[in-house]
């Protein structure tokens, strides 16, 4: 096949001669596109559509995306003879607990760790990055253990505390730390400022960035948390939505609808999250791969 | 030597007598102090709730702990057995498969639809957004409200996915996606490949955005066709990301535990059992305190191993000098 010698620019129709060929692997690129588009979203579709049907519609065959008439009982069902209300506010309270927490935690220690020479720094911090690897499961039996001791099952606190020191976040916070000017510290100290001044008046000003990324990231994980609140809470008073969501299906595994319609409402805040900061949504999950 | 003048850490001159005393060597020091005040809530937290569990886990796992009894030492017991232990074994076998799943179908289905949609065969930069957008959709739930989705998805009587297999090849077509222990780790592994070839993709779509288009362009000028270039340029230039999801992949393969103890609670005959579920059954059923150690050890000794790699990818300390 022969094709043109010169360089044309990248975005530029080039290759003449195979364009046809080109504008049809094109389509069928596109379409196998857009097929994938649609095998991601329909169980997405699928749910939020079935959860406004009656329990027996929801099996009915060809399916029906949108509902014959929007059938509502499943969502006052929830909220009216579950403590969905409860959970949810649970969930909340443990996911902004945590969150606020870590942040905390994490920025002052990954500011000390990127900012300040220290003895043991480096040791300090490999430490922590080395736990960053290991399984949470291997401390799920001690952990359980102590929080009987400390009496801390079926509380917030339970959810909280234990991973509030995020290594994964002592680690991120470090990154976007060392990227702040060290001439704004200097001229500070000079101007009088205090250590704890400058943390909070010209590094976490700074760090808002970091802030919301990391922030993202806890607040998602602790919403999507499962297998520590399964050991922890057995009080459903207490429950959180993922754990709750299960117990929905009913004696018989089959109250669909009402274990969907609960799901919808727990995907509401992330996909808020979501779409009010994109930008920083998507930096939290490349964060792992593209920062260091 | 103006040993009557006092300079601070920041260079500045004090007149003799200024800050005495404890005031003095505060102003010398503190800039070596503080930051262990910064550092103590984390590392507090982080001694109590990770590394002394760590080292307890340890210890139990060279003790038989039946509830709340004395754990009493019993060497490496736990271990040999759990080597003869069928259920732990199948878990293994399990697990593994989820990650080969990971591995072999997801991974290089991810890659491909990354370097499709950052081709010329997706022209429009609206839609190569679009594209990248609906990756995020399956990111959005948790693993429970996936689980929760699939089994309904897979439902044998009248499940959306067996509705059209009847619906195109008749009644035998119906697969007993959560029933059928030759099928079980089939369907578990496309739930994964579900929930996680979108972020893959993303991946590596933002590794390919690094490597140079004149590389890739030069090559096409030389006479190279797709394939080489595939393989000669850019696959070789996305090693490190490669390497990345890779490992993150077997990592969370591994650690697999809500989808199939929602799904299929681990059955039939364990077949779709994860070493997770397995350890979680023993410690939180059976209140095998020591031995569900020494299966989280087990699993520990697995993923370090990985771990390793990972490390050395992210290259921590590199702005260290």
């Amino acid at each position: 096949m022969t094709t043109s010698v010169q360089a044309t620019p990248a975005t530029g129709p080039r290759f003449s001669a195979i364009r046809i060929r080109n504008g049809f692997l094109v389509s069928l690129a596109n379409v196998l596109l857009l097929i994938g588009v649609v095998l991601a979203a329909v169980p997405f579709i699928y749910m939020i559509s079935a959860s406004f049907k009656p329990q027996n519609e929801i099996f009915t065959f060809p399916v029906q995306i949108i509902p014959k008439e929007p059938y509502l009982d499943n969502y006052i069902t929830l909220f009216g003879e579950t403590l969905y209300l409860r959970w949810f506010f649970n969930t909340a309270i443990v996911a902004v607990g945590r969150t606020a927490l870590s942040l905390f935690l994490c920025m002052l220690a990954g500011f000390a760790f990127a900012k300040y020479d220290f003895p043991f720094r480096r040791v300090l911090f490999i430490l922590v990055l080395a736990s960053f690897t290991l399984p949470f499961e291997v401390v799920l039996i001690p952990l359980y253990t102590m929080m009987v001791r400390l009496g801390w099952l079926n509380t917030y606190w339970v959810l909280i505390i234990p991973f509030a020191a995020s290594a994964f976040g002592i680690f991120l916070a470090r990154q976007y730390a060392l990227a702040l000017p060290t001439e704004l510290m200097e001229a500070a100290r000079i101007d009088g400022s205090s250590e704890l001044g400058i943390f909070f008046r010209i590094a976490l000003p700074n760090l808002r960035p970091a802030l919301a990324v990391m922030g993202i990231i806890f607040f998602q994980a602790s919403w999507n948390d499962f297998l520590w609140p399964l050991i922890v809470l057995n009080d459903s008073t207490m429950y959180v939505i993922n754990l709750a969501l299960p117990t929905l299906r009913g004696p018989y595994n089959d109250q669909y609808g009402l274990v969907l319609g609960g799901a919808v409402i727990a995907v509401i805040p992330i996909i808020i999250i979501f779409f009010a900061m994109q930008r920083y949504f998507i930096e939290g999950i490349m964060a792992g791969a593209l920062k260091g | 030597m103006a040993s009557s003048s006092e300079i601070s850490p920041t260079g500045r001159r004090y007149a003799p007598g200024t800050p005495t005393g404890f005031r003095l060597w505060w102003h010398r020091h503190r800039l070596t102090i503080i930051p262990y005040f910064y550092i103590a809530p984390f590392f507090i937290l982080f001694a109590i709730f990770l590394a002394w569990p760590v080292v307890r886990s340890f210890y139990l796992s060279f003790h038989k702990q039946q509830g709340i009894s004395v754990p009493a030492f019993i060497g490496l017991d736990n271990y040999v057995n759990l080597l003869a232990d069928p259920r732990f074994k199948q878990s293994l076998l399990n697990t593994t498969v989820y990650a080969l799943g990971s591995l072999l179908l997801q991974i290089p289905l991810a890659f491909i639809l990354a370097v499709v949609v950052n081709s010329r065969l997706v022209p429009w930069a609206n839609a190569k957004s679009f594209y990248r957008l609906s990756y995020f959709v399956p990111l959005l739930t948790s693993a429970v409200i996936a689980s929760l989705m699939f089994s309904i998805l897979y439902d044998y009587n009248s499940g959306l996915i067996n509705s059209y297999l009847m619906r195109f090849f008749g009644e035998e077509a119906k697969v007993g996606w959560v029933r059928n222990a030759r099928v079980v780790k089939l369907s578990i592994i496309l739930l994964l490949i579900w929930r996680f070839t979108g972020i893959n993709s993303l991946y590596f779509v933002a590794g390919l955005q690094n490597i140079p288009k004149e590389l890739e362009e030069a090559a096409a000028i030389d006479g190279a066709n797709w394939w080489q270039v595939l393989v000669g340029i850019t696959i070789p230039l996305m090693r490190p990301v490669i390497l990345f999801v890779t490992v993150t992949a077997i990592n969370g393969s591994y650690q697999i535990f809500a989808e199939p103890y929602l799904l299929t609670g681990g059955g039939p005959r364990d077949q779709s059992l994860s070493i997770v579920q397995y350890l979680y059954n023993t410690g939180f059923s059976y209140f095998n305190l020591g031995y569900a150690s020494a299966i989280g050890y087990t699993l520990v000794t697995i993923i370090v191993i990985l771990a390793i790699l990972n490390l050395r990818f992210f290259g921590a300390f590199r702005e260290d000098q």
